[in-house]
């Protein structure tokens, strides 16, 4: 039991105090291998669709994984709904608000090894002005050099009013979003 | 006058009240401006009926190779029964190709078809946003094209009833005039 805790409390003290240049190192993604996307149903229909536009910031280290720290931000109005009337249309107040909330994004508060390739991911997602605590596995594998990150993180779009006044009808479009994303990253 | 088989005579009103309604469907959905819960559910109704079509045309097409339609009366010229062979001949051909255009671009839009919302159909092809619009247009002139066709075999099957009054209209019709 002692030595356990003695263990959890090193851990914590190193991600509470990691920088690049201790436990953790900050990474460059590479945008062309890197994607996140919403996917949800409408009228039981599933349909992607893409952020073109995000920026991830993660500190990894395979050696120290505790260590990690993660934040994204996405841009809203990048969303592509394969249709430009569409697109403009779910950037318009009752969707992602985009003038008033350029940005969704995430900051994790821990990330802990749960296996090999296998990371605990906890942090607050920010979408359209709400927070909330958010917990997901995320995967992570060497690729040609580099570091690929991949996870789901299934979500309520009504708990961060995502579709108001007549769009809160989810059997139009389903509740469950899962946001799908992939980030390709690496020291060089 | 031998009449039409019953199945041919149930299929044939059956798919052109479907065509007539998913036709007007199209045409009212896609002039509703922006994104509305009443749109998306105008595109999934037209999607259905247009899924339904193309499995009655199957069952039309199978139908039409077993059960030889009854022959035209000798009165009518040659170059009429050509032209009648053709025109059918057309109209079958697009029972066909609209739904399946129609099927093509929803998937090049990346929309599979989910039929009544409960049955997802084969996703053929993967989302494709240069190949979309080419779909698109040949989904509407191959519309274009099958309500020129409809018309013409309207007016005919009229020419049919109200000026040559041969009884061929009658061949068709849900119930026997005589």
């Amino acid at each position: 039991m002692k030595p356990l805790r003695a263990l959890a409390l090193a851990s914590l003290f190193a991600s509470a105090f990691a920088t690049p240049f201790a436990g953790a190192a900050a990474l460059k993604t590479d945008p062309a291998k890197s994607s996140v996307a919403a996917v949800f149903k409408q009228m039981n229909v599933p349909v992607e669709a893409k952020f073109k536009s995000f920026t991830a910031a993660i500190d990894y280290d395979a050696a120290h994984p505790e260590a990690a720290k993660a934040s994204v931000d996405i841009q809203t109005a990048s969303m592509d709904l394969g249709d430009p009337e569409y697109n403009r249309e779910v950037s318009k107040k009752e969707w992602f608000n985009t003038a008033q909330f350029p940005k969704a994004s995430f900051v994790s508060t821990s990330i802990k090894p749960a296996g090999a390739g296998k990371l605990n991911v906890a942090g607050k997602l920010t979408i359209k002005g709400k927070t909330a605590d958010v917990t997901f596995p995320l995967t992570v594998k060497a690729e040609a050099g580099k570091q690929v990150f991949e996870g789901q993180l299934p979500i309520k779009r009504l708990a961060f009013n995502i579709g108001e006044g007549e769009w809160k009808d989810t059997s139009m479009v389903a509740d469950e979003v899962v946001i799908k994303f992939r980030v390709t990253a690496g020291t060089n | 006058m031998q009449r039409y088989s019953l199945p041919a005579i149930v299929l044939h009103w059956l798919i052109a009240l479907l065509i007539i309604g998913t036709f007007t469907l199209g045409l009212v959905m896609t002039d509703i401006p922006g994104l509305t819960p009443t749109k998306l559910r105008y595109f999934s109704w037209h999607k259905w009926a247009g899924v339904t079509v193309l499995a009655l045309a199957t069952c039309r097409l199978l139908w039409r190779l077993r059960s030889t339609p009854p022959a035209y009366p000798g009165t009518m010229p040659a170059w009429q029964s050509r032209a009648a062979h053709a025109l059918h001949g057309l109209l079958y051909l697009l029972m066909f190709a609209v739904p399946l255009s129609g099927y093509f671009y929803s998937l090049a839009a990346g929309v599979p078809v989910v039929y009544f919302g409960l049955f997802p159909l084969p996703t053929l092809i993967d989302a494709d946003p240069a190949l979309k619009p080419i779909l698109g247009a040949l989904h509407y002139w191959l519309n274009m094209g099958l309500a020129a066709l409809v018309a013409l075999h309207v007016l005919a099957a009229f020419k049919h009833l109200l000026i040559d009054r041969d009884g061929i209209m009658h061949r068709m019709l849900p119930f026997s005039t005589k």
